[in-house]
């Protein structure tokens, strides 16, 4: 489904991302691992657009689209969240998912002429999808009243809503109590079973390694290993590289 | 006369409300730090008055001079597109200075400093506006039926999409929205509205010169959004009610003239400052600056 083929990001010179290249599939969860500064979050920003490429390319079920604008890759099906909270503060709940879910608010006269609707089924999909991540009761509050762990859930609610192939999750647990990362863990495999592909960013390895198919190693901008959870978590070069003494 | 004094206030009212309701679209809406808010209402004003003194009828050049001024607005929104904050505020604080020294300068149009007299008062469908009074009731249809427009505009989930970007322009491109043509819309709608503001000043007036288009013309403006609250309508009502009135006492101290200007100044500057150090958000704002 996406395809990345020897991606190079530098920022002056700091090699941030250096020929970088692996592959994820349809309907799995793939986790992308790696000490901090490996250049994970930076592989992010180049697939959706956000920082532009040196080199390399990406691939998205048959099209290029390297250096795409972020607004275009979106509109193709890759949404995302932000290792930061990017909520609209000064909106509600509600209208922050609602901006996920509606694709014609940007068109001026269908606006203007009041054709431009939040309906009964729009409302239903952030009714349900509140649900999930167990926030109905903050629809109407404004994104910034809301708690640290709180704004993460309407975030990864927000990612899920809008309409999406491949759904990219920059650490989605960091920063949240373990009862919620059981939640948004069980989340993420309803998703999958439900034929969501999902590609991750997370440090915590116990959740990674729970939920993802294939896990993805970085390091100084590059993939030093990639397998099934169980052979990563056994690999020298990765224990080396992340794990460190913690396996010993 | 004190009838007299008293409808010319409520006329400045109505145009200077008009000129807050729109720059709250480009600066309260969509987070754009738009100094040139001044350029478009002079657009506005000079476009008018120049159909006007070449006969055209009222109605024309009063939509000319919105259009032209959302023309303008389209245009600076064009190399603007990737600055933000102060920078952005730099380029169209640039866009007043430019407009301002062509207004001052293309004498051949506008006549430079000696200014455009003799614009006429309009008339629509065989009414004439030349009576103060009538001429309020115009303004003040015209400003309402704006605020109306507006408000459905920043109400819609068009208006969402402004108030998204403004709050974090990045995550609102990765959900799909087209931020570039969003922003223009923002600048150009606001600009409509200041151009159809100028119009009315300079039918009110009936006499334009471009010592009225000065970055000191922008900073009541900006004074009313500011204490009104920016994204706020009706913060900003309240807040271009109390600005127009406040400096007026002065007027009955007895104060000699020059110093009456000044004074105006000082007021406004000191409630910008008590507001920002006071009430950052302003009455009814929802938004904090910066």
């Amino acid at each position: 489904m996406l395809k990345i083929k020897n991606l190079k990001k530098y920022f002056g010179g700091v090699k941030a991302v250096d020929g970088c290249s692996f592959e994820v599939k349809k309907n799995t969860i793939t986790a992308l691992i790696g000490p901090n500064g490996a250049g994970k979050s930076t592989v992010f920003n180049l697939i959706s657009g956000i920082l532009k490429a040196d080199d390399g390319k990406i691939v998205f079920n048959g099209r290029e689209i390297t250096n795409e604008k972020p607004e275009k890759i979106s509109s193709l099906g890759i949404s995302r969240l932000f290792q930061q909270t990017r909520l609209f503060n000064n909106l509600t709940v509600k209208e922050n998912l609602n901006l996920a879910l509606e694709q014609e608010d940007t068109k001026f006269w269908k606006n203007f002429f009041g054709k431009v609707k939040l309906n009964r089924g729009k409302e239903k999909k952030i009714d349900e999808i509140l649900k999930l991540v167990n926030m109905e009761k903050f629809k109407n509050r404004l994104a910034r009243e809301l708690s640290y762990g709180q704004k993460r859930l309407v975030e990864i609610a927000r990612a899920i809503l809008k309409p999406h192939k491949l759904l990219m999750l920059d650490e989605p647990v960091a920063g949240v109590n373990p009862k919620l990362r059981k939640e948004i863990a069980k989340i993420l495999k309803k998703l999958n079973k439900e034929g969501d592909t999902i590609l991750l960013i997370e440090h915590d390895m116990n959740f990674t390694l729970k939920i993802a198919d294939e896990v993805i190693v970085m390091d100084n901008g590059k993939v030093i290993a990639k397998g099934k959870p169980k052979e990563i978590k056994n690999n020298p070069k990765v224990i080396e590289a992340y794990l460190g003494e913690t396996k010993k | 006369m004190i009838e007299a004094y008293l409808m010319h206030l409520a006329i400045l009212i109505f145009i200077y409300l008009l000129l807050a309701i729109s720059l709250q679209i480009s600066m309260g809406f969509t987070g754009l730090f738009n100094l040139g808010h001044i350029a478009f209402y002079c657009i506005g004003a000079y476009v008018s008055a120049l159909l006007a003194l070449n006969g055209f009828p009222f109605w024309l050049s009063f939509i000319s001079a919105g259009i032209s001024a959302l023309v303008f607005g389209f245009f600076i929104a064009l190399p603007t597109n990737k600055l933000k904050d102060d920078y952005l505020a730099l380029a169209t604080l640039a866009f007043t200075f430019v407009i301002y020294a062509i207004a001052l300068n293309w004498t051949s149009l506008t006549r430079g400093p000696l200014g455009l007299p003799g614009i006429p008062r309009p008339s629509l469908f065989g009414i004439s506006f030349s009576s103060n009074l009538s001429f309020l009731f115009l303004t003040a249809f015209v400003t309402l039926a704006s605020l109306f427009i507006i408000k459905r505009i920043v109400d819609s989930p068009f208006g969402k999409v402004l108030e998204a970007i403004r709050d974090d322009e990045t995550a609102a491109r990765v959900l799909g929205k087209n931020v570039f043509k969003m922003k223009s819309y923002a600048l150009a709608i606001s600009a409509f509205f200041a151009g159809i503001a100028g119009s009315l000043y300079a039918y009110y007036i009936t006499f334009i010169d471009p010592s009225s288009f000065t970055l000191l013309q922008l900073i009541p403006v900006l004074t009313i959004v500011i204490i009104g609250g920016l994204a706020s309508l009706k913060g900003t009502i309240i807040a271009t009610i109390l600005i127009v009135l406040l400096p007026e006492p002065l007027r009955f101290i007895g104060f000699p003239s020059s110093i009456v200007g000044p004074m105006r100044q000082i007021i406004y500057a000191l409630i910008l400052l008590l507001i920002l150090i006071y009430k950052p958000k302003g009455f009814y704002g929802k938004v904090e600056l910066g």
